[in-house]
């Protein structure tokens, strides 16, 4: 039986503004080692907010969520800023970027900041998976003169750089015209088929859903299908 | 090491609004210039102004006052042993002016290793007699080589020279409002007299002048050697032993112990010249307290920047949290951001405040007053400098704190979801 990565048990949130509203209703699913997953569901329908739960940055929730077997409730500010950095990579549908550094320093930061490996090794990681990704060449341009599919890609590698065991991704192809679309499409699927990486993607784009392994798909807060 | 990269990218966030950051270092250089410049030249008044009197003053004066004998015969009588004895009319005995066994007390101050050293003296009440006036006033029999390297005599002996007095025999050297009345000048004879009727010639080798008018118009010096023959007494007659300490606090501690052993009166400085211990403090309390005031204004100056810059750093704080970075990195981040201009602004600042102090010292400035005095006097105290740069952390540290905690606090869901 495959490793279970991430569990979601019975997760409820509210909004108390402007008025108390329920965004989740009991969502509880779980996703093993390998498996490439999207959500999908109407604007509104909670898909983001379950991800930022998942993701440890939120942490108003009732329910239970698991991360590698570990229970994520009571964790200090702290912990959970340690296991994003270790455990989980991120891809926005903005690139997020930081601009002050290079291509190579973007990816290398949450390597730094791991502390797992020397400055050296982490700069040889991060030149490794700029590779992989073909964009080695950027390594030492500004991101900011970047255009959108390459800051997205050098967003992916910035994801890779600590070995997550998920990769999230908040509707990543969701700024990117078709030709980037599938570039960054066809890189999760390479991920997820040649490196066994497992993905969990947010998204509307039906044809990008379509492409994945399983398909999780909300309304209103529930989870309807998957 | 995580200081490393949080230092790294304190540097780069800083470089990036380098011309932000730069406004609100100078606004710290300058807060500091003032405050090295401003103590530096209040202290420098304060050494000058106490130097007028503390200088010339010995922390402890040894002599014999004129007073009662405490010791009155009555209280050894045996019938009147019992109980207090009133007496009524007792007169000051003036006798044991002189300080007896003198070799003796000064070779026991000499051992003493709390001292730095001391100077004979014999007070002298004279008359200057010029022509059918006479003036009165008060010749010091001093011993000019020790009152010179502890007392600075030399210095305020503005014509002649102050070695003459051991030089030249007979000699004196006179206060420059004695020596007007008199219309004495270098190398004259003036007739001195004592309150006993001996009048005495003594040469004028030079003029002294303290900065203190009315001191001026009495006071004159000899040597001591003259100064007994003027008196008509032996060479061991001494009325002061004047002590300089190597640490002034301890002046009225030693003062007790020395008129307990020696059986003398001791006055210590701080009792006799406590007013001045007062100016020196209003005048350094009101340098502090401007000092701080700009320190403050330029804080908020910091405050402000750090606060825009967060609020145009919002994505780079979501995404360092969202990649691991906790809320103490990211709090450590803008805090080494607020201590970086604190801490180059200060330095900067105690760079230009040493240059103003020289440029300070080189103003001229010249009293009648103060003959020793050429330019304003700055004190280099290197203690203000270490206060100035101490006082540039903290207010910096205070004005990063409330915006590096509010970065700290940034939801990066928000900042995420509401592109």
């Amino acid at each position: 039986m495959a490793h279970t990565v991430l569990q979601s048990n019975h997760i409820n949130k509210f909004f108390s503004d402007p008025v108390l509203s329920q965004v989740l209703k009991d969502v509880s699913f779980s996703i093993d080692q390998g498996e490439f997953v999207s959500v999908t569901g109407k604007s509104g329908c909670g898909k983001s907010t379950l991800l930022y739960i998942l993701s440890t940055m939120d942490t108003d929730y009732e329910g239970a969520l698991l991360i590698d077997g570990e229970d994520m409730r009571g964790k200090t500010e702290a912990e959970l800023a340690r296991i994003r950095n270790e455990k989980i990579g991120f891809v926005f549908q903005f690139h997020y970027l930081l601009n002050e550094f290079s291509v190579l320093k973007n990816v290398m930061l949450p390597g730094l900041k791991l502390q797992k490996y020397t400055e050296a090794e982490v700069e040889h990681h991060a030149m490794e998976r700029l590779k992989k990704l073909g964009i080695e060449a950027l390594a030492l341009k500004k991101a900011n003169q970047l255009s959108g599919g390459e800051k997205q890609r050098v967003a992916i590698a910035r994801a890779l750089i600590n070995d997550p065991i998920i990769i999230m991704g908040d509707e990543p192809t969701g700024n990117l015209d078709k030709k980037n679309s599938d570039i960054v499409f066809d890189i999760f699927k390479q991920l997820c088929e040649e490196f066994n990486q497992t993905l969990l993607i947010v998204t509307h784009d039906q044809r990008f859903a379509e492409n994945t392994h399983r398909i999780i798909e909300m309304e209103d807060g529930r989870i309807i299908r998957q | 090491m995580n200081l490393n990269l949080i230092a790294d990218i304190a540097k780069s966030l800083l470089l990036a609004r380098w011309r932000q950051s730069m406004v609100a270092a100078i606004g710290v250089t300058f807060s500091i210039t003032m405050f090295i410049a401003l103590l530096g030249f209040m202290n420098g008044l304060n050494d000058m102004l106490d130097g007028l009197i503390l200088n010339r003053t010995a922390h402890i004066r040894l002599f014999n006052d004129l007073k009662p004998n405490p010791n009155q015969p009555i209280d050894i009588a045996a019938e009147f042993s019992s109980g207090h004895n009133f007496i009524q009319s007792i007169k000051s005995s003036g006798s044991r002016i002189e300080l007896y066994n003198s070799a003796a007390i000064m070779q026991a101050v000499k051992n003493d290793p709390r001292v730095l050293g001391f100077s004979p003296k014999i007070i002298a009440p004279v008359l200057y007699n010029s022509g059918i006036i006479d003036i009165t006033g008060t010749v010091s029999g001093i011993d000019v080589l020790t009152e010179s390297s502890l007392f600075f005599f030399k210095d305020y002996v503005t014509s002649g020279d102050a070695y003459d007095l051991r030089n030249v025999n007979n000699s004196i050297i006179l206060g420059k409002g004695v020596a007007l009345k008199l219309l004495a000048d270098i190398g004259d004879v003036v007739q001195v007299t004592t309150s006993k009727g001996d009048r005495m010639p003594l040469k004028v080798v030079g003029f002294f002048q303290s900065g203190i008018a009315d001191y001026d118009k009495v006071q004159s010096f000899a040597s001591i050697g003259t100064a007994q023959k003027l008196l008509g007494k032996a060479n061991t007659y001494i009325t002061d032993i004047q002590i300089k300490l190597k640490d002034l606090q301890q002046a009225p501690a030693i003062a007790k112990e020395y008129a307990q052993l020696f059986g003398v009166d001791a006055e210590d400085i701080q009792r006799a010249n406590s007013q001045f211990e007062t100016g020196s403090f209003i005048r350094s309390l009101l340098s502090y307290v401007v000092g701080i005031v700009l320190l403050i204004v330029a804080g908020f100056g910091i405050y402000n920047i750090l606060n825009m810059m967060i609020y145009e750093k919002m994505d780079t704080i979501a995404i360092l949290k969202a990649t691991g970075f906790s809320g103490g990195d990211v709090r450590k981040i803008f805090l080494g951001i607020a201590l970086t201009i604190g801490f180059l602004g200060g330095l900067l600042g105690l760079v230009f405040g040493y240059s103003l102090s020289l440029l300070i010292d080189q103003i001229p400035f010249n009293t009648s007053a103060l003959p020793t005095i050429t330019t304003y006097p700055v004190n280099y105290n290197p203690k203000f400098y270490l206060i100035g740069i101490s006082f540039a952390l903290i207010t910096t540290y205070l004005a990063g704190f409330f915006p590096a905690r509010k970065a700290s606090k940034v939801d990066p869901v928000i900042i995420i979801r509401g592109k």
